[in-house]
């Protein structure tokens, strides 16, 4: 049918006409594809209508279905499904959906369904579905938990997944892959011909595949190549680094970035509204403080918001800031996402954004409209850290931006999903096998495998003697279904875990909630202890069934929880522009003239730095690998600055110390942050020019890299993950913690039991993949060691701590390797502390 | 196994071992805690695949000790089931059949929470809060003992009690930033700890005074860390 002749074109046009506004071209090649019932991706930046583009297409599909009578016409069944990532978003977003469809006069509702949903809500939902629902990967996976869920798609003309990048190369990514391969098989005969899905995605490195993946698992049904839509649309964007006065005075390390605060709260007081993105929710508390402590006068006029608050309050946030009634907003990546917050004028960001894209992306809150200008400052938070503001600058003029892996073959999310469909209408293996091999993420599953995994939920494992009594999914007549009520609810409260990490709640005494806090942080508090949240000093009381109890406080004094999420490491592409940004220096050392125009304004801040590190030790070129050699009262330090990221370097370093360790004996912690990293022992380090090149040969890197795993442990940290996504550890009932007590068991004991018992088992197996692939980035390790192969390795013995190491040596995150006899280390390490007259413990 | 370790109590002479018991010379007992029977098999009925053979290699573990110290009686300081029954508490009758003259003394645990009949059929004595031997008392839990006391306004000094429940583990921290944890016997003035049995537990670390003895359980060694 031809677009522009027919009636929902016309329709849509001049209701565009009636906002003086007129569709973009992207938008409309989009409709056309979806008048075809083609599927495919929308690529477009924030902010620019991509919403518009598939919502629109499916309202003139049904115009023109229903030409006559459209406005009318009600009960419609579901027609598009839209999946977000972020449960914040849906009420925008069908808030944005609802005002257009009163505009045009028609009957479609529009449903929300996630974890803030009530169930009356839901029930009403499940009796008459609304013609859009708007979704979390979690709460579809619930919906096809339901007995006769096929009912709820059959007549499913359009499905949507809003901010695909942002869901691919997730495990909730893979939950929209199986998804899409259920529904895409429950459709009435003949609804299949008019299917189509479409992914909304920012731009990222690899746009093709990203549609690929998604399209996957309906590729063999449809006869047409997906498409791919690019909005032409430019996006200009003015980046300016905020620097401090005096950089000999500005700090090597540390991650806040606090001094330059009055930077900041004049950059506040110059635009509408601010968003200030900080990298962690721990810091945003700092900050928040801060502002309000150095501006009182803001107070009222500042919010926080971040993953741990509260609902409600967020919402509060979210509203504030559409209706310009904010000045500020210190927040995390809790609102990367989401539609216009129009009155931002001015973004800042605080600490490496560790990535292209996701500085893009940040910079795109700010300007929230097609044409208009996207300002983002840029403050260090330590001095080096300036370099990266100029890689930015560098890589976004490029375009240089990541790609999103997908991932592959993630059998928890797997087992989940079995259970998931076990609990609702039940299935035919057989069946189901071609179904999930029509996935992108399994699509090279072996029959064994399968099989397999088909034991694991029926039986308990392979090795049938281990797992006698095994009680989870029933087989009769090969038909698998999950018949008890208490396994199914404990499976259906199991469907969130993806996402969450293990969170507490916080309440104060009187019954306030407060937000979530990680367990991992509450456990190491001491009643007594006063800790920051949503901004307020809270001391902690007790804990009691899953809830932490607090009270206010008044201390001047407060932790800061360290949240463990959010920790992203420096993507390869940054790193690359970094050592790029590292040759400039040296022409700057050099005092070539002609270049320092030409040269970083970030670059030429920090000469007084990059003076006192190359007289210490040395600039490494791009084509260079330093290494320093320093001894302190703590040790003797190797540091290593190979630019790559956190997790290459803490692969980096197990491997490194495990290969020195074979040289003799000895005790490695290491340590690493995005530039280097370094191993710490109690003897010196046996590394020189004789053997350095040896020690970071690829050769034997595959069977290096297992040995020094399994002692680094990474696999165990992995591995919580996956036996919670798994189902192998039950978090509990909500507000019924008792009756769970006896299932409790930690990831670290499992996992010691499954490596020692059943070391084929598939969860283990899976830890110690995702590790390669995720963790260790093992692909980029050998691109690495490739590299540093043909580059010149400059050894250094500074006398003392350099402006590089700095950073590495104070703050960063911490791991140990040894080729001691564990009864000797301890026995070293008690003496050491004898010595010393310090007690023990 | 390493050499049992040796240490005195009011006089009396105890061996540690790397095993997780505790043997008392005087009155040929072996001590140990939170065995935690069964609890692979529950978890296995809930859904949650963990295979028997922590169980078994726990009771031949056990059986191991019982061979080694041939103790005449056995005293377990709570938790020595899991939950509610299961084929894996079968194993254990079956066990218990072939050591019929050894005296098994419980103190209740908060997860023994099988019948009281079902303990009796098993030859195993049970007490519900604590049992006293000497100048000696058993009992689960320590803080609830404690309780108990000043309720009951009885002088606690009179008696060194052998508990567990917390299943202790003591972390120790060495030069170039090391840290590891371990499980752990503790030894306090009025009171001792036991490291849980089961292999298929965790620890909870604890922080002990100076004066206090504290061994760790090292791999196949113990170290006596203060």
């Amino acid at each position: 049918m031809l677009l522009k002749k027919s009636k929902g074109y016309q329709v849509m046009l001049s209701w565009f006409q009636s906002k003086s506004m007129k569709p973009f071209d992207f938008q409309e090649e989009v409709w056309k594809h979806i008048l075809s019932s083609h599927s495919g991706l929308v690529n477009a930046p924030t902010g620019c209508g991509k919403t518009f583009s598939v919502f629109l297409g499916a309202l003139i599909d049904f115009i023109n279905e229903n030409p006559e009578n459209y406005q009318t016409k009600s009960h419609n069944h579901l027609r598009l499904l839209w999946i977000t990532p972020l449960r914040a978003l849906a009420k925008d977003i069908g808030r944005a959906m609802n005002e257009v469809i009163e505009d045009l006069g028609m009957q479609w509702n529009i449903g929300i369904r996630n974890g803030d949903t009530e169930t009356s809500e839901r029930q009403k939902q499940n009796k008459q579905m609304p013609e859009i629902l708007i979704i979390t990967p979690e709460s579809l996976h619930l919906l096809l938990a339901q007995k006769n869920y096929p009912e709820f798609f059959k007549y499913l003309r359009l499905l949507a997944v809003d901010e695909w990048h942002e869901l691919l190369g997730s495990k909730r990514g893979v939950q929209v892959e199986l998804a899409i391969s259920r529904i895409a098989h429950v459709l009435e005969t003949g609804a299949t011909y008019h299917f189509s899905v479409w992914g909304i995605s920012a731009t990222i490195g690899n746009l093709a595949q990203a549609q690929e993946v998604l399209i996957s698992p309906i590729r063999d049904k449809i006869n047409h190549e997906p498409v791919i839509v690019k909005a032409k649309l430019d996006k200009r964007i003015e980046v300016e680094s905020v620097l401090p006065e005096e950089i000999e005075k500005y700090p090597w390390a540390g991650h806040l970035g606090i001094k330059l605060i009055h930077k900041v709260i004049s950059i506040i007081e110059k635009s509408r509204t601010t968003l200030i993105f900080i990298n962690t929710r721990g810091m945003s508390e700092r900050w928040y403080q801060e502002i309000l402590h150095v501006a009182p006068e803001l107070a009222g006029a500042v919010a926080l918001h971040h993953g741990s608050i509260d609902t409600e309050l967020r919402f509060w946030v979210e509203e504030a800031l559409h209706s310009g009634k904010l000045k500020a907003v210190v927040c995390t990546a809790s609102l990367d996402l989401g539609v216009d917050f129009r009155p931002v004028e001015t973004v800042i960001q605080v600490g490496s954004p560790k990535g292209v894209a996701r500085f893009l992306q940040r910079a795109g809150r700010s300007g929230h409209q097609p044409g208009e200008l996207s300002k983002i400052y840029f403050l260090p938070t330590h001095s080096l850290e300036l370099v990266e503001a100029a890689a930015l600058k560098s890589a976004m003029k490029e375009n240089f931006i990541e790609s999103r892996e997908p991932m592959l073959l993630c059998f928890d999310v797997l087992i989940q999903y079995l259970g998931t469909l076990a609990i609702g209408d039940g299935f035919y293996p057989d069946i189901l096998f071609k179904e999930i091999l029509s996935t992108y993420c399994f699509r090279s599953m072996k029959k064994e495998e399968w099989l397999q995994i088909l034991h694991f939920i029926s039986e308990g494992g392979k090795a049938l003697q281990h797992y006698d009594e095994f009680r989870k999914v029933e087989i009769i007549n090969g038909f698998y279904k999950i018949n008890g009520r208490r396994m199914a609810m404990r499976h259906r409260l199991h469907i969130g875990t993806i996402v969450s990490d293990s969170m507490m709640k916080v309440k104060f005494m009187s019954g306030g909630y407060l937000g979530v806090i990680e367990e991992y942080f509450i456990s190491r508090l001491n009643p007594g202890d006063v800790f920051t949240l949503a901004g307020r000093n809270l001391e902690f009381i007790m804990i009691k069934e899953m809830t932490a109890i607090v009270k206010k406080s008044n201390a001047k004094k407060a932790i800061v929880p360290s949240w463990t999420g959010g920790r992203m490491p420096l993507s390869a592409n940054l790193g690359i522009m970094l050592r790029k940004k590292f040759d400039e220096a040296h022409l700057l050392l050099e005092n070539q003239m002609k270049y320092t125009g030409k040269i970083d304004i970030e670059l030429r801040v920090l000469k007084p730095l990059f003076d006192l590190q190359e007289t210490l030790s040395h600039i490494p070129n791009a084509n260079e690998l330093l290494i320093e050699q320093i001894e302190t009262p703590d040790g003797f330090h190797l540091f290593v600055y190979p630019f790559e990221g956190r997790l290459v370097h803490e692969a980096m370093a197990a491997l490194l110390a495990y290969r020195i360790s074979r040289i003799m004996p000895i005790t490695f912690s290491f340590a690493m942050n995005d530039y280097g990293f370094e191993l710490l022992s109690d003897q010196p380090v046996p590394v020189d020019d004789s053997n350095v090149y040896e020690l970071f040969t690829l050769e034997g890197l595959s069977a290096d890299i297992q040995r020094s795993v399994n002692s680094a442990e990474m696999a165990r940290r992995k591995f919580r993950d996956v036996a919670v996504i798994g189902g192998l550890i039950f978090q509990g009932y909500p507000g019924d913690y008792k009756k769970a007590r006896h299932l409790q068991s930690s990831a670290g004991l499992l996992f010691n039991v499954f490596s020692e018992y059943d070391p084929h088992n598939l969860l283990l197996r899976q830890a110690y993949q995702e590790v390669m692939e995720q963790q260790m980035e093992e692909a980029r390790l050998r691109d690495m060691l490739e590299r540093i192969a043909k580059s010149k390795i400059i050894l250094r013995f500074p006398e003392r701590l350099t402006p590089f190491c700095f950073p590495i040596k104070v703050d960063s995150m911490r791991e140990d390797l040894s080729s001691e006899k564990l009864e000797d280390r301890v026995r070293k390490m008690q003496q050491q502390l004898t010595r010393e007259g310090k007690n023990t413990v | 196994m390493q050499t049992p370790v040796s240490h005195k109590i009011q006089k009396q002479q105890f061996w540690l071992t790397t095993e997780r018991t505790l043997y008392w010379e005087e009155e040929k007992t072996l001590i140990v805690s939170d065995l935690h029977f069964g609890k692979t098999g529950h978890f296995r009925k809930s859904g949650i695949a963990i295979p028997q053979s922590v169980y078994k290699e726990d009771l031949q573990r056990l059986v191991g000790q019982i061979q080694y110290f041939q103790p005449g009686q056995l005293i377990v300081v709570g938790d020595m089931f899991h939950s509610h029954a299961n084929l894996e508490m079968e194993l254990f009758l079956k066990w218990r059949t072939d050591l019929g003259n050894l005296k098994i003394e419980l103190i209740r645990g908060n997860h023994d929470i099988l019948m009281d009949s079902w303990y009796e059929e098993a030859g195993i004595h049970l007490s519900q809060h604590h049992l006293t031997m000497s100048s000696f008392r058993f009992v689960h839990d320590i803080s609830d003992s404690f309780v108990e006391k000043k309720n009951r306004d009885e002088n606690p000094g009179n008696f060194y009690s052998f508990s567990g429940h917390i299943h202790p583990g003591i972390r120790i921290q060495g030069s170039g930033k090391q840290s590891l944890c371990f499980p752990c016997f503790y030894f306090g003035k009025k009171y001792a700890v036991l490291p849980a049995f089961s292999r298929f537990t965790g620890v909870g670390m604890i922080h002990p005074e100076s004066e206090e003895s504290v061994f760790a359980i090292v791999n196949k060694e113990l170290i006596r860390m203060q």
